[in-house]
């Protein structure tokens, strides 16, 4: 569990660095390197990645949006379309970097060598 | 280690992550944006989303500034620039246009510069290549090169232009991926470093907007269709109705030269049937403004009044971006072209101007003889002559790019031939050249940058003789009293008739002339014609004994209303003013009307139609937004228009000039028996109570329709919006409360309309209100970005808060910007 938690923190923090630096794909590079060096399951190190980014992207969409008074995402979610709902676009968001933060962690724990845990 | 479940994850999520890094096409010409970029928080649209109460304030490092520099931001976010130098004012500007507008002002001039396709595609059917080639071969680029070898010939023009520039790059010098504009996001490219030569192409585009339209090829399928007596019925050069902007019975000048139409025209040109299929595309005709000016004699300060309200199409981001500017040389407040220095309309602390389009033709085309069709040599003044060629590469994105070969003859570039017709699908082997006044050289920045500083009617005029381009209606007022109107440009003297059709183009005869003596353009001043206004909304300029020819096609209606208004008027106020801007009373229908309801047969109606009968009779001939009347009146007057006259005009297989509103209801209040009442396609012969009457049972079910739609009142039916540059409906504001419409002088239509209003009271300390559809900010994720807009629609103003340096500390000061 305290793997777990590790992992979906590091993860969170090193991919908020890697896109303050990198293109948007530059989180998957963070979630795939934390699984090679944090032993878990395969499906944990999915789970760690996925949670990270759904909290990561899902709540950087939160902390931007509620002081934009959902001017934007208004604006956007009609547009994509998603019926104009915030919390939906939010969600998409979230999940679109948890998928990708997702498979990179599970490809990183297959590296690992079996069972050494 | 497990290889297998390794690298299917591996490949599952690279595929993943590869899928997310591009577009996706979704047909009818429609991309998805790349959605990994776009919905990461760090990269995409999340970082547009602009916090509500942001902070502006902060410090700004461009090199090369003389000193430094302070912008004071008030709380609609309007700019308060106080520079050090003129040139330094200029590079705060480029860079507060670039901050706050630059996705607008790269995408107008790729769009001057016929670059449409390289950002949006060939488009469907292929209209962005065809709008591509439309300006490359009009010349657009050459008309910019032309005007930028003008502005640097001339060191203050060219050091304004520097400066402005070198702004506009220090902004895009610095942005990061996620600053990018929101539609540089969504469409999935960059922008590139700007130059003074966007700067001509902004002004070119202005050109291109504003003396860009004509109907020769539709007048000349006209002259070549209908009798020359019928000619004259439809297209009359003078309405009669006409109040024209310099007052009836004005004496002119002797003119100092006298064009004269070519020995032969009447064989070779006036009477010479050719129809033409070639299309061109179809620029915004109805750009039109009103502005006027009121001497002391007649407001109850004793001090001018000066109005101006520009009609464009109301787009997001707006056209206009408000700001003041202070410089040792000039203190100016107005609005300004992101894409361009200086302020456009506006005034200063002693003088105030405000312009609308004169609407003259300066663009004529000539039919051109190619020897083969290698189109290499036209036959000119009985010999063969040599075209200049010139190979467009037109970038296309997602596709090869396209080549087109442009000829250029003595007249002008060719326009249409063999290998472009157009917007048409008719093939044509016919070749048309081109002359259009705004491809002359010329620097109508000098002018602008003059304007910023003038102090009396004199610095006025003489700013004023570097405007050659689209010619306009320059109304000036100062506090000395001084209120005048002059129509400047450089205008063709044309003979009678000259370019309302396609020209020869076989020898030089034919060729635009000189121009007319700058002396000899129309102007007035309020007192001298003992009226204490001038005024303009786009009508004939002069009367029929102006000594030159101006084409025809002016809108005549809101030129009658503020004359008749600003004559009645006395103890006038700022308010007295707004109301007038805002009016949305209907001339054409007080015409109109009574020969409506004295033709229509009553007896024909049901309760139904009798009802609308009644509400369109008792109507008060207000375009009100909750009014039913103009409804029923617009629709029963068109179904009128139509039926008279689509008999005639469906037989001809070409497309032809309509006649003007005004036409055909002063021929009908003339003569009830006009003969093209009658439906030539039917063997008894119709009457206008026939016509009428016909034409009322006709609109019945749609406004019954209408009824159940909820769209039967005014603003509801016209629906006005201020409509996103890209038309993406989410970015717009839409079904806007707002009445008027084309010949009131609130002439909001649906997506055109007054696209800044400005009243400015030049007593001791000057006194402004202005308004526009828009918001300071270009960005869709800013609280600017549309917050002027309920206020426009509802005919508010805001007042325009000229900054004094002691007031650095005001309430009003939100913000403050530091330039070193």
């Amino acid at each position: 569990m305290a793997k777990l938690i590790v992992s979906i923190l590091l993860t969170a923090l090193l991919s908020f660095v890697c896109g303050l630096f990198l293109p948007w794909w530059g989180f998957a590079l963070a979630a795939f390197v934390v699984a090679l060096l944090i032993p878990q399951r395969p499906l944990f190190a999915f789970f760690s990645g996925f949670i990270a980014l759904l909290l990561l992207w899902g709540g950087l969409a939160v902390a931007i949006d509620l002081p934009n008074q959902s001017i934007l995402s208004a604006k956007v979610a009609a547009i994509l379309p998603l019926g104009g709902s915030t919390y939906l676009l939010i969600f998409v968001t979230g999940f679109v970097g948890a998928l990708v933060g997702g498979g990179a962690a599970i490809t990183g724990s297959f590296l690992r060598p079996v069972r050494s845990e | 280690m497990r290889i297998v479940p390794f690298l299917i994850s591996l490949f599952l999520t690279t595929g993943l992550i590869f899928c997310l890094n591009r577009q996706w096409d979704l047909g009818d010409n429609k991309k998805t944006p790349v959605l990994g970029s776009f919905l990461s928080p760090q990269h995409g649209f999340w970082q547009n989303a602009e916090p509500v109460g942001s902070d502006f304030n902060g410090t700004v490092h461009l090199p090369g500034l003389e000193g430094k520099g302070e912008v004071y931001f008030d709380e609609y976010l309007v700019p308060h620039v106080y520079a050090k130098s003129e040139a330094d004012a200029c590079y705060i500007q480029g860079y507060l246009h670039a901050k706050f507008r630059l996705w607008q002002m790269e995408f107008q001039t790729f769009a001057a510069a016929g670059r449409l396709s390289e950002v949006l595609g060939a488009g469907k059917d292929e209209v962005y290549i065809k709008y591509d080639r439309s300006m490359r071969r009009l010349g657009m680029v050459e008309a910019a090169k032309a005007e930028l070898a003008e502005i640097e010939k001339d060191s203050v023009s060219k050091r304004d232009c520097d400066a402005y520039t070198a702004g506009v790059n220090a902004w895009i010098g610095q942005l990061k991926e996620g600053d990018l504009p929101l539609e540089y996001k969504l469409l999935n490219y960059k922008p590139e470093p700007w130059n003074n030569l966007k700067i001509a192409l902004f002004i070119k585009d202005m050109a291109y907007e504003l003396a860009g339209g004509d109907n020769d090829f539709e007048m000349t399928n006209a002259k070549s269709y209908f009798s020359r007596e019928d000619m004259a019925k439809l297209y009359p050069s003078i309405q009669d109705s006409l109040d024209p902007i310099i007052p009836k019975g004005t004496k002119f000048l002797t003119p100092s030269f006298l064009p004269k139409a070519p020995a032969g025209a009447d064989s070779l040109y006036f009477n010479n049937p050719v129809t033409i299929t070639d299309r061109e595309m179809g620029s915004e005709k109805s750009n039109g403004s009103n502005n006027w000016a009121v001497s002391g004699t007649k407001t109850i300060s004793h001090a001018p009044i000066l109005c101006n309200d520009p009609h464009l199409n109301t787009t997001m981001p707006s056209i206009w971006y408000q700001m003041q500017i202070h410089t040792p040389g000039y203190n100016v407040y107005g609005v300004s072209f992101p894409g361009a220095p200086f302020v456009i309309i506006g005034f200063n602390d002693d003088c105030a101007w405000g312009i609308t389009n004169a609407g003259r033709d300066v663009r004529d085309y000539y039919s051109i003889r190619f020897k083969d069709e290698t189109r290499r040599e036209y036959w000119f003044n009985k010999e063969w002559k040599t075209a200049e060629m010139r190979v467009d590469t037109i970038l296309i994105r997602g596709q090869q790019p396209f080549y087109d070969t442009v000829m250029t003859t003595v007249f002008g570039p060719v326009m249409f031939d063999e290998s472009f017709t157009g917007f048409s699908d008719v093939a044509s082997s016919r070749s048309y050249a081109v002359r259009w006044k705004a491809a002359d050289p010329s620097n109508e920045m000098a002018t602008f940058s003059r304007f910023q500083s003038i102090r009396s009617y004199d610095d006025y005029k003489q700013a004023l003789l570097t405007f050659k381009c689209p010619g306009q209606n320059f109304v000036f007022a100062d506090k000395s009293g001084v209120v005048a109107m002059r129509q400047e440009g450089e205008f063709p003297a044309k003979w009678k008739g000259q370019g309302l059709y396609v020209m020869p183009g076989e020898d030089s005869s034919y060729l635009w002339q000189r121009s007319i003596p700058r002396e000899e353009n129309p102007y007035m001043f309020a007192d001298s014609a003992n009226r204490g206004f001038v005024s303009s909304a786009n009508q004939e300029p002069v009367d029929s004994t102006y000594p030159y020819y101006l084409g025809s096609d002016f809108p005549i209606y809101r030129g009658l209303i503020i004359n008749r208004l600003l004559n009645n008027m006395n103890s006038i106020t700022p308010a007295d003013m707004m109301k007038m801007q805002t009016n949305t009373y209907d001339v054409f229908a007080e015409m109109a009307r009574p020969l409506l309801l004295k033709y229509i047969d009553r007896g024909q109606l049901n309760d139904k139609a009798t009802g609308y009968l009644n509400t369109v009779r008792q109507w008060n001939l207000y375009n009100n937004p909750l009014e039913e009347g103009p409804v029923i009146f617009n629709y029963w007057w068109n179904q009128l228009y139509k039926n008279i006259l689509d008999d005639e005009f469906s037989k001809a297989s070409v497309s032809m000039t309509r006649p003007q509103e005004s036409t055909v209801v002063e021929a009908l209040i003339k003569d009830s028996a006009w003969s093209f009442v009658d439906n030539v396609n039917t063997p008894q012969k119709e009457g206008l109570t026939q016509e009428v009457t016909d034409a009322f049972l006709k609109i019945i079910p749609q406004l019954r329709q209408d009824e159940q739609n909820d769209r039967i009142t005014w603003a509801k039916n016209k629906d006005t919006w201020v409509r996103h540059l890209l038309r993406i409906p989410q970015l717009s504001r839409e079904h806007l409360p707002i009445g008027g419409g084309a010949r009131c002088i609130n002439a909001a239509k649906q997506f055109h309309g007054p696209s800044w209003r400005m009243i400015v009271h030049l007593t001791n300390k000057t006194e402004a209100y202005g308004v526009y559809p828009g918001g300071q900010s270009g960005n869709p994720g800013s609280p600017y970005y549309d917050n002027f807009v309920d206020y426009w629609a509802t005919g508010r103003y805001y007042p325009l808060w000229v900054m004094g340096p002691e007031e650095v500390k005001d309430q009003r000061v939100k913000w403050v910007m530091h330039f070193e």
